[in-house]
């Protein structure tokens, strides 16, 4: 089994109404016990806009605090969920269940090693 | 006469990637896979000639490569993961070469190969190199790129399907209309460059057209039942039948509607002709299938003359209507000029948005000289001419503007 992280990418931009955004998160849930249910589940998280995001930099020998995403773009960060998985195919097996949960777009990608 | 030499070059060209194929099974690892199978290659020049060719080539090949791996493995059998796969390779009531086991492995194979998670460019070079047995020459060659391109994009891919963990596996049947598309397109893609080479100075690189033939038997062979998969095999051979007719002996282009009959491959055009019959029975027609079916009925006419162009452009109807994309529609165009007029395909050819795409020029300049509007053909095989990436094509389409020019004075 490997672990992969899923991110996933939404459009910068104000946060959607309730009465849109309610229904998307209670079938991203559904994904999710799904995921729990096969013993794929790691973890899984929303993340707040880039706005509140901090830097922290490695500059000249120092470690400098600076606001600000890493980059700005028309999309961002918005989550991430971690599954195990026995390949490829499995991992983006559930990628695309989130992906038809939420309208989004997901990167999956293996991790190189991991601690936990 | 053929030297043990000889033998091994073909059975090289034949069994490299079934070889592969199974090994990749075996070590659950594509670049160890491969290092075996050429070390058995290696071991087959030395052998061959002073021993004889063995009675099967393909299964001492294979056994020679799983020969080999064991031997590298319980070299390196300190570290536990090659420990565990030289286990893999004794273990027991593993079949080496039984033809069935091969050709699930070679299908798995394919289907890693062109996994939509691998960049098309990588898929494409990838098969050839896996399941063509083409070096990276050869297929740097083939795409006119430079060799150290083609490696990277091999290594690259490879590295993706090791650490992405992209499985060897046949995709399920409900994953196939998503999967399939993608094995075809490769497949078809090494047919289309071997055949009309995109730039060059040959305009058909033979090798390229039987790599992809070959292929598509393969995938016939192991998807029986996929007639999309079969209208592609019938498409090449129908294609490749008239091959020996396409260029004149010195190397010009003839086109189809002047093509000697006699000189196609009539077996290749029975074979084409017997698939295509076998589509229409099952009804369920595909892009491949349909484009099939047209080379079909163009196979069936004695002489240009004959050809049934209703049925063609009814055939093209029901392709544009599953495929509507322009150069389908430009396909057409020609069609319904020999049904309908010049005047008729050229307001179609019009409002089509092809600039820059050589044959919609050539198609246009056609059309122009038939309608005896001879000035603008002539622009329009100037256009062609300067889009058109291969030196037969062009030499063709400078003998079409010479033609008109003649017959303007």
């Amino acid at each position: 089994m490997a672990h992969y992280l899923l991110s996933v990418i939404e459009p910068v931009g104000p946060t959607p109404p309730a009465e849109f955004l309610e229904p998307i998160m209670a079938r991203i849930g559904e994904v999710n016990a799904e995921i729990r249910a096969a013993g794929a589940w790691v973890y899984a998280g929303g993340l707040h806009g880039g706005e509140t995001a901090t830097m922290v930099l490695a500059r000249d020998g120092d470690v400098v605090t600076t606001d600000g995403p890493f980059a700005e773009g028309k999309e961002h960060l918005g989550g991430i969920s971690i599954v195990d998985a026995p390949d490829l195919d499995a991992a983006l097996g559930w990628a695309r269940k989130l992906v038809d949960a939420s309208g989004l777009s997901i990167e999956v990608r293996p991790f190189r090693y991991s601690e936990t | 006469m053929s030297t043990p030499g000889d033998a091994v070059e073909r059975v090289f060209r034949e069994q490299y990637g079934r070889a592969v194929a199974v090994l990749v099974r075996l070590l659950g690892d594509i670049d160890l896979a491969e290092e075996a199978v050429q070390e058995a290659f290696v071991t087959a020049v030395d052998r061959w000639p002073a021993a004889g060719v063995p009675p099967s080539p393909a299964g001492w090949i294979i056994t020679t490569a799983r020969n080999k791996a064991i031997d590298r493995l319980r070299r390196e059998a300190t570290r536990d993961a090659r420990h565990a796969q030289s286990q893999l390779l004794h273990a027991p009531g593993r079949g080496l070469e039984e033809e069935d086991t091969v050709r699930d492995d070679q299908l798995r194979l394919v289907f890693t190969c062109c996994h939509p998670s691998l960049a098309p460019t990588a898929q494409v070079a990838l098969a050839l190199r896996l399941l063509g047995g083409l070096t990276t020459r050869e297929i740097a060659d083939a795409f006119l790129l430079p060799e150290a391109t083609v490696a990277q994009r091999i290594s690259r891919a490879k590295a993706k399907i090791r650490q992405a963990r992209i499985p060897y596996r046949v995709p399920a049947a409900a994953e196939l209309p998503e999967r399939l598309p993608a094995v075809l397109a490769v497949v078809y893609l090494v047919f289309n460059e071997g055949y009309a080479a995109s730039s060059g100075d040959t305009l058909v690189r033979p090798d390229l057209c039987a790599d992809a033939v070959r292929l598509g038997r393969l995938l016939a062979d192991l998807l029986p039942e996929q007639e999309e998969v079969v209208g592609l095999l019938a498409l090449m051979l129908l294609t490749q039948a008239r091959r020996p007719a396409r260029t004149t002996a010195d190397g010009r282009l003839v086109p189809l509607g002047e093509q000697d009959r006699a000189a196609w491959d009539a077996a290749l055009v029975e074979e084409g002709q017997a698939l295509v019959r076998w589509c229409l029975a099952r009804d369920r027609p595909g892009p491949y299938q349909l484009q099939a079916a047209i080379a079909a009925v163009h196979s069936a006419a004695r002489t240009g003359r004959d050809t049934d162009w209703a049925a063609i452009l009814g055939l093209y109807d029901r392709l544009l209507a599953l495929a509507p994309t322009p150069v389908v529609a430009l396909n057409r165009a020609v069609a319904l000029a020999e049904v309908a007029g010049p005047a008729a395909a050229l307001a179609v050819v019009d409002r089509l948005e092809l600039l820059g795409f050589h044959v919609l020029h050539a198609v246009r300049a056609d059309l122009l000289r038939r309608l005896g509007r001879r000035g603008e053909a002539a622009q329009e095989y100037e256009r062609a001419i300067a889009l058109a990436g291969n030196a037969a094509e062009r030499a063709f389409l400078q003998g079409r503007r010479a033609e008109a020019a003649a017959a303007d004075e």
